[in-house]
């Protein structure tokens, strides 16, 4: 016992400190035996039969645990309470058990048998914490045992229990490595599970113990892509990780033609200038030909990939910053370039969190604006520092508005700064100075004015200050020392009061190499500087020697004593490394007999001209590590950090993410929690309806099992009755502009041809590509008829973007349709019914087969037709919700001019109205001001006075603009309130030196704003505005605005209403080919901003292009003037 | 991942160790102090440190450090997530995060720490899920407790742990059933000398208070959504819903919670309530200054600003102030050089004033910067962005709760350049 107590006193070294502790020297036996009498009451405690003095014990022995006390020799009487029926003791003889049983492992083994009946418990929780505590004894020998027992528990019912054998994994595997490949076996198995609750333990087993075996991934992806949202947030972190590496070893680079443009271009070089190594020519003339294949080919995303990126992406409104960031890395290394800036706005609202939070989250963006500066840019304010943070968050703050800075932004960064520099944290006013010396290399065009303000800092009290803004000058007169003679001069004079050893060496060292440009100053700094030597600092006394030799060489007349003097001072010197130096410099410059072809250069090595420094971000090249990491932080590999891969080549065969049949959807766990989240039954339902349809257009009916990339199968399904519109849309244009697009047509047709052979044989993803081709095609017919040359890249990366926005909100609408939907067979019969009518007409209309609409369209919009067309009108309530973000903004602001830049004297005034809720006050139109400043000179104080208004109305100012600097711009946002009438608001703008008498007048389109309401409440409201108050006018519509689109955006564009989503009388399910049978009728809805009267606007439309248009309002005057403007609209 | 955490007081003292795996000597914290050291101010210890043979990854929250000592990579957000979420739960368990409560309630504390960690890794962070195994005390609890012997462990199995909705324990009943959110708002300001906004933005928050019974499945709508920029939710949140629809549908943990947090960016006009008029100088010659401070209601919608208050971070050189205000108190802290003037309510007819001199240390130069002023002050009954909740609708249930929603306006970050 003796023995024991003390090997284990020697073990828990964390004892000791603090409070006397008893039995600490085992050698001498007095202490040992009170070390005995002190435990002795907690010993009979444990033995007692009571219950509370057994608790009581634990409770101080827990105690004593906590404090860092060694309380292991009272482990046999705590082990024999490990079968305690009181719960509570049991728990913390647990907690007692997982600390000591590694010291004391035959003792443990006591306590095993009892776990191994908890295994065998009904209850699972009993089953799970027994296991939980049997793998947390790290006892070597019991490894088989605890083999045993994850295994068995991977396969239990209870997906807690399976948990906790996920959590065991790891656990063993750090006991003993040997299990390696069982425990693969186990984490396989555990993989394959189908709840959350398992996921996300079983990934970080994964990780710990085989994150090499990727491949062990394949068939889970999807699952865990579709799972994500639902794993808690612990979880979330550790497979969005994960995903993140499978993803870079699995797809295919969707920046590839970006990249690719900058590597071809290196390649050729090295094409070019390496003639000898013919192999390697070979290779790259290989490589430069897959090169321009790959740029020929347009780059498909693979759907899995889509699937992550779309899956991960509510996750950035998580409230746990860890998933925020993961996910926001998981973008930054896996999205196509446009579609990365949607991260920004997360990671900044994490700079509002913890200060730890916020050190580790700039860290990562300081890294990301390096690669990506125009994704935080519009954030530029959200980087402005406060006197109140922290000195470390504040440089790193420096860091990214550094990093951020442009020719656009950077007067504004660079006024910042000047507030900066006069703060009370020295460091922090150091690392500006800084800050501004690279902003100033960086930017040519402020570099004089940089200059320029670190000079006047010269004269700063602070001796820091002028320290850090001597050397970054140094730094950046390197770049162009002619120019700045002066300035040199200027500082050729701080010499006597600056005491900084740093900057002296600094001053010193320009004089010395600019020496020409100064010559006669030169030799008197060398004059004191020898005077002071000896009182130096050995950097100094190093720079001194430097410039004794440079003006010596260019000088020798002024300066031959002086420098003689100076190199007599060094050779006496006590530091070694400047008597050294004195000895070298003697033997280059002064020419003796022994000195050999040195001396002769000594000119040369001197005064050559050295290159001026490039001020570099520390952050710069981070990105090899995967962001967010530990490593990425410390800027060095961290033990166990798995390397991010880079993009392969060419993609791996996709299909071995297959899974034979969906089972994993039925997690019927899930659904119970979230009725409304249609996710799982929907990609259930989904698959396999969709499946057929799309064997169908690939004419390759094998694939009914298959599910490749059900995800973008579910996007198409979700977004067809979007592209239901499109289409019928695309169509109407077609007609308008057939010549035109004849012959596109004909082109298409043939390529269509020529790919179907292909096509048969090729397997999935050929038949992936060609699901998306009809959509694209439309969308480019869309954006031909529109007249727009849209680059490839961009309309692609467009559509995608498009296309899952719209499945997102689109889900809920399908399952809401699902809900009222006829019976599954007659659904399904329909698409049979389809499948086949498109079968013929594919095969029969080979030659005009017309590309427009798109193949999958056409059964749903039968099938919507025939079934639905009563419950759209149930849904138009969400259709409404999306309208204002669509079309409310999409039409172009116009802009008025309320200043002419001659009338102004230079200061132009243009103003827009927003149509944004002005938030100070509802009852008010906002309008928003763009002042240029055109003159040469500084405009200030611009603000408004002497407003004179129309009795009623109000105004609410815009904020004063205190400087607007020449050649400027700013944007105010002012509020006014029109009281619904078209009286101007007049006021006069002034500057510091004039006024300008200005006025607005609100065209009666911006007097309201939009209102939503359905159709059937529009019809209601209509009929009580009859009368007096209903304008109606007959119009014939303009040859270009005929189509839906059109005639929506010219009435959003001249009265800010919303559309009134269509019912049944309108068009959407009509099958494309036959010409519209009936006359669509478009309703918008508005109220007035002031008394919110409503305002109602029908556009009927009729034959060749005549229409009717209907504006109800309560208040006539609007009405008239309404019908007027929206007339005027539509026939122009 | 997480192996050992240790909770350290301000003074260097390690109060707490607990080890998830193999125990890692508490030598290691000596790393830490060196940094501490060097830092001065706790604020400046960087989070992340690295020592030969762990990495140490520390919070510092209500004077304690927590420090993780960890082995290998680990996403350092992660730990430090979940360090916050450990002081949560003791906030949460004893309404305190401090040594003295953290000491008193150790075995909970440990109970705690060992349910919420399994070999490192997190197991059970929802506060509803712990509160069902380990129970939090309380005054008559602990009466009873010592005299029945019973014990704080809850003698039911935690089945939140289970169930699909970990943050909603079962079988919740109130006689009174009642909802309450407050809409807060805190307006993140920096103007510079002349009153002019250079950053301005509003941080809101629905903290929600939900005492219900059984399951219910709320749905909370706005008047004007539109407003709100950028949003992070509580998991219990319905996230399509929000993308589709701008309300906000879920099944509410038992109690209080944050349910949402959101952003009304800059790009909108964010209204400021008051103005400060201030004239800070310090003389050259005569050692001394002279401060002049008035604040003004500008756009407080109609509502009265109290709790008013500025803080000033006076220089160094500063020894001592001789003020007079016109309302409120002030305070001079020299240890701190901290000046704290608590206004109270603003009375927009009588503008408080602060004016006086400062007397400072003779023979240092004048200091270079103006301190910057630190605004507080709360708006009561108003969200200063303009959001309006509309409705809240309930469903799965059969009673009427009773519902109800306050607003309030804070100053956050409300810094004044002079």
């Amino acid at each position: 016992m003796s023995t024991s107590s003390a090997f284990n006193d020697e073990k828990g070294g964390s004892s000791s400190v603090g409070e006397p502790e008893y039995g600490h020297d085992p050698a001498s036996g007095g202490i040992f035996s009170s070390d005995y009498k002190r435990h002795d009451d907690l010993k009979e405690m444990l033995d007692s039969n009571k219950d509370s003095l057994k608790l009581e014990a634990m409770k101080r022995i827990v105690a004593m645990i906590a404090r860092g006390k060694n309380a292991s020799d009272l482990f046999p009487a705590v082990v024999k309470n490990v079968a305690c029926k009181n719960i509570e003791v049991k728990k913390l003889v647990y907690v007692y058990l997982v600390r000591y049983a590694e010291e004391q492992q035959d003792l443990a083994l006591l306590s095993i048998s009892t776990f191994q009946r908890g295994l065998k418990d009904p209850n699972q929780l009993i089953r799970a914490s027994a296991l939980r505590v049997l793998s947390s004894i790290r006892v070597t020998i019991i490894v088989p045992i605890m083999m045993l027992a994850i295994k068995e528990a991977a396969s239990d019912m209870s997906p807690y229990v399976r948990k906790t054998a996920a959590h065991a994994i790891p656990k063993l595997y750090s006991l003993d490595p040997e299990q390696k490949d069982q425990l693969i076996e186990v984490i396989e198995k555990l993989l394959a599970d189908k709840t959350t609750l398992v996921a996300g333990s079983v990934v970080m087993a994964f990780e710990e113990v085989c994150p090499e075996r990727i491949d062990l991934i394949h068939k889970n992806y999807r699952k865990l892509c579709n799972l994500l949202i639902d794993v808690e947030e612990w979880g979330q972190v550790v497979i969005i990780n994960m995903l993140t590496r499978y993803a870079r070893t699995q797809f295919l680079n969707p920046n590839i033609n970006e990249s690719l443009l900058e590597e071809g271009g290196g390649g050729e070089k090295t094409f070019y200038a390496s003639d000898e190594d013919e192999d390697e020519d070979e290779e790259k003339e290989k490589k430069a030909e897959a090169v321009t294949m790959a740029k020929r080919k347009p780059y498909v995303m693979d759907p899995d990939h889509r699937l992550l990126l779309r899956n991960t992406k509510p996750l950035l409104q998580s409230r746990n910053a860890a998933v925020v960031m993961a996910v926001a890395q998981l973008y930054f290394h896996l999205a196509p370039k446009a579609e990365i800036g949607v991260i920004a706005k997360a990671l900044v609202r994490l700079l509002r969190s913890h200060s730890e939070v916020q050190y580790v989250v700039l860290q990562n963006v300081a890294t990301m604006t390096i690669k990506r500066r125009g994704m935080f840019e519009p954030y530029l304010k959200s980087f402005y520092i406060r006197s109140t943070d922290p000195t470390q968050i504040k440089i790193l703050k420096l860091e990214v508005l550094t990093n951020l800075a442009n020719e656009t932004n950077i007067s504004t960064i660079l006024r910042e700064f000047q507030t900066y520099i006069k703060s009370m944290d020295k460091d922090f006013v150091a690392a500006t100075i800084q800050a501004i010396g690279r902003c100033a290399t960086n930017i040519g065009e402020v570099r004089d004015t940089c200059l320029n303000g670190l000079v006047q800092l010269l004269s700063n009290r602070d001796e820091l200050v002028v320290a850090e803004s001597v050397v970054v000058i140094k730094k950046l007169l390197q770049m162009q020392p002619e120019k700045h003679s002066d300035i040199i001069k200027h500082m050729a004079k701080l010499t006597d009061n600056i005491q900084v050893p740093m900057a002296r060496a600094s001053i010193l060292w320009l004089i010395g190499e600019y020496c020409e440009h100064v010559p006669k100053i030169a030799p008197d700094v060398l004059r004191k500087m020898a005077k002071s030597f000896t009182n130096e600092e050995d950097i100094v006394k190093l720079q001194i020697i430097n410039l004794a030799a440079k003006l010596y060489l260019t000088n020798s007349k002024q300066t031959k004593l002086l420098t003689q003097y100076v190199l007599n001072l060094a050779k006496y010197d006590q530091n070694y490394d400047i008597r050294d130096r004195a000895r070298f410099i003697r033997q280059l410059i002064v020419p003796t007999e022994k000195s050999g072809a040195l001396s002769k250069y000594a000119k040369k090595l001197f005064l050559a001209l050295k290159p001026a420094p490039v001020l570099e971000s520390p952050f710069k090249d981070r990105d090899h590590f995967q962001l967010g990491s530990l490593s990425h932080l410390l800027n060095a590999k961290a033990g166990g950090y798995q390397e991010l891969p880079d993009w392969p080549e060419a993609a791996p065969d996709p299909s071995v993410r297959n899974v034979e049949v969906p089972e994993w959807t039925k997690c019927s766990s899930r659904e119970k929690r979230k009725e409304k989240k249609v996710e799982k039954p929907f990609y259930s339902d989904s698959e396999g309806e969709s499946g057929p349809t799309e064997s169908a257009d690939s004419e390759s009916d094998s694939g009914s099992g298959s599910e490749s990339g059900s995800g973008s199968e579910d996007s198409r399904s979700g977004s067809e009755s979007d592209e239901s519109k499109e289409a019928s849309e695309s169509e109407e244009e077609e007609e308008e502009e057939e010549e035109d697009l004849k012959k596109k047509k004909k082109k298409k047709n043939e390529e269509k041809q020529l790919k179907k052979p292909v096509q048969e044989s090729e397997s999935e993803q050929s038949s992936e590509e060609e699901v998306r081709k009809p959509e694209r095609k439309s969308k480019q017919n869309k954006s031909e008829s529109e007249s727009e040359s849209d680059e490839d890249e961009e309309s692609e990366s467009e559509s995608s973007e498009s296309e899952s926005e719209d499945s997102e909100d689109s889900e809920a609408e399908l399952k809401k349709k699902k809900k009222v939907a006829p019976p599954k067979p007659a659904f399904k019969a329909a698409k049979k019914e389809n499948k086949k009518e498109k079968k013929e007409m594919s095969l029969l209309d080979l030659d005009d087969f017309e590309p427009a609409p798109s193949p999958q369209v056409t059964p749903v919009n039968t099938f919507l037709s025939n079934s639905l067309v009563t419950d759209l009108e149930g849904l138009s309530l969400s259709d409404a919700a999306l309208m204002p973000a669509t079309i409310a903004p999409s039409s172009a602001l116009k802009s008025y001019e309320l200043l002419h830049r001659i009338t102004g004297e230079g200061l132009s005034v243009e103003y827009c109205f927003s149509r944004q809720p002005f938030s100070p006050d509802a009852n008010m139109v906002a309008v928003q001001m763009h002042f240029t400043n055109n003159s040469t000179s500084d405009t200030k104080s611009l603000h408004m006075e002497d407003v004179k208004l129309q009795s009623g109305m109000r105004v609410k100012e815009f904020p004063e603009i205190e400087l607007l600097p020449a050649g400027e711009t700013a944007t105010a946002v002012m509020g006014i309130d029109f009281c619904d009438s078209t009286q101007a608001a007049n006021f006069q703008l002034c500057t510091h030196t004039r006024k300008f008498f200005v006025s607005i007048q609100p065209p009666v389109g911006e007097l309201m704003r939009p209102f939503f309401m359905t159709e059937n409440e529009f019809k209601k409201e209509q009929g009580q505005l009859m009368g007096m108050n209903e304008i109606t006018e007959k119009l014939t519509l303009d040859v270009k605005c005929r189509n839906e689109h059109t005639i929506v955006q010219k009435v959003t564009t001249a009265a800010n209403l919303s559309r009134v989503p269509c019912g049944s009388d309108k068009e959407c399910s009509t099958p494309p080919p036959p010409p519209p049978p009936k006359h669509p009728i478009y309703r918008f809805a508005g109220r007035t901003v002031t008394s919110s009267s409503l305002v109602l606007v029908t556009v009927a439309t009729k034959d060749e292009g005549a229409a009717q248009l209907t504006v109800n309002c309560e208040k006539m005057v609007i009405g008239t003037m309404l019908v007027k403007d929206i007339l005027l609209a539509l026939t122009q | 991942m997480i192996n050992s955490l240790f909770l350290i007081n301000h003074s260097g003292d390690i109060f707490l160790e607990k080890h998830w795996k193999s125990v890692i000597s508490r030598s290691v914290c000596d790393y830490f102090f060196e940094a501490k050291e060097k830092a001065i101010e706790p604020e400046n210890v960087p989070p992340v440190l690295q020592t030969p043979h762990h990495y140490l990854i520390s919070i510092y929250r209500d004077k304690i450090f927590f420090l993780s000592a960890i082995q290998t990579e680990v996403p350092p957000l992660f730990v430090i997530e979940f360090l916050h979420r450990v002081g949560d739960t003791f906030l949460d368990y004893f309404g305190e995060c401090s040594e003295t409560v953290i000491k008193d309630n150790v075995v909970i504390v440990y109970e705690l720490l060992e349910e919420m960690l399994d070999n490192g890794f997190p197991l059970a962070t929802e506060s509803n899920v712990l509160k069902e195994m380990i129970k939090p005390p309380n005054i008559l609890r602990s009466v009873v407790n010592t005299l029945t012997g019973g014990s704080h462990v809850g003698d039911t199995l935690p089945t939140g742990q289970l169930s699909n909705v970990p943050w909603r324990r079962a079988g919740v009943k109130y006689t009174n059933n009642e909802a309450y959110f407050d809409v807060i708002e805190e307006i993140d300001a920096i103007l510079d000398k002349s009153g002019t906004t250079v950053f301005a933005e509003i941080q809101g928050v629905i903290e929600a208070c939900v005492r219900l019974t059984g399951m219910p499945d709320l749905t909370l709508s706005f008047m004007n959504p539109r407003l709100l920029d950028d949003v992070s939710f509580h998991p219990c949140v319905r996230f399509k819903r929000w993308e589709s629809e701008r309300v906000l549908s879920f099944i509410p943990p038992d109690g209080n919670f944050t349910l949402m947090t959101y952003q009304v960016s800059s790009q909108n006009l964010v209204a400021i309530p008051v103005y400060v008029k201030q004239n800070i100088s310090f003389l050259e010659a005569g050692s001394c200054g002279r401060l002049d401070i008035t604040i003004g209601p500008k756009q407080t919608m109609g509502k009265t600003v109290e709790g008013l208050m500025v803080t000033v971070h006076m220089p160094k050189a500063v020894l001592s102030v001789n003020l007079t205000a016109t309302q409120g108190t002030h305070t001079y802290d020299l240890a701190t050089k901290t000046l704290v003037w608590d206004i109270g309510k603003l009375n927009p007819q009588k503008l408080p004033n602060l004016r006086g001199s400062l007397s400072m240390q003779t023979g240092v130069p004048k200091p270079e910067e103006n301190p910057s002023l630190n605004i507080d002050l709360k708006i009561q009954q108003l969200a200063i962005s303009g959001l309006k909740v509309s409705r809240l609708d309930m469903y799965g249930e059969k009673y009427k709760p009773f519902k109800g929603v306050k607003y309030l306006t804070k100053a956050g970050k409300f810094q004044v350049r002079t």
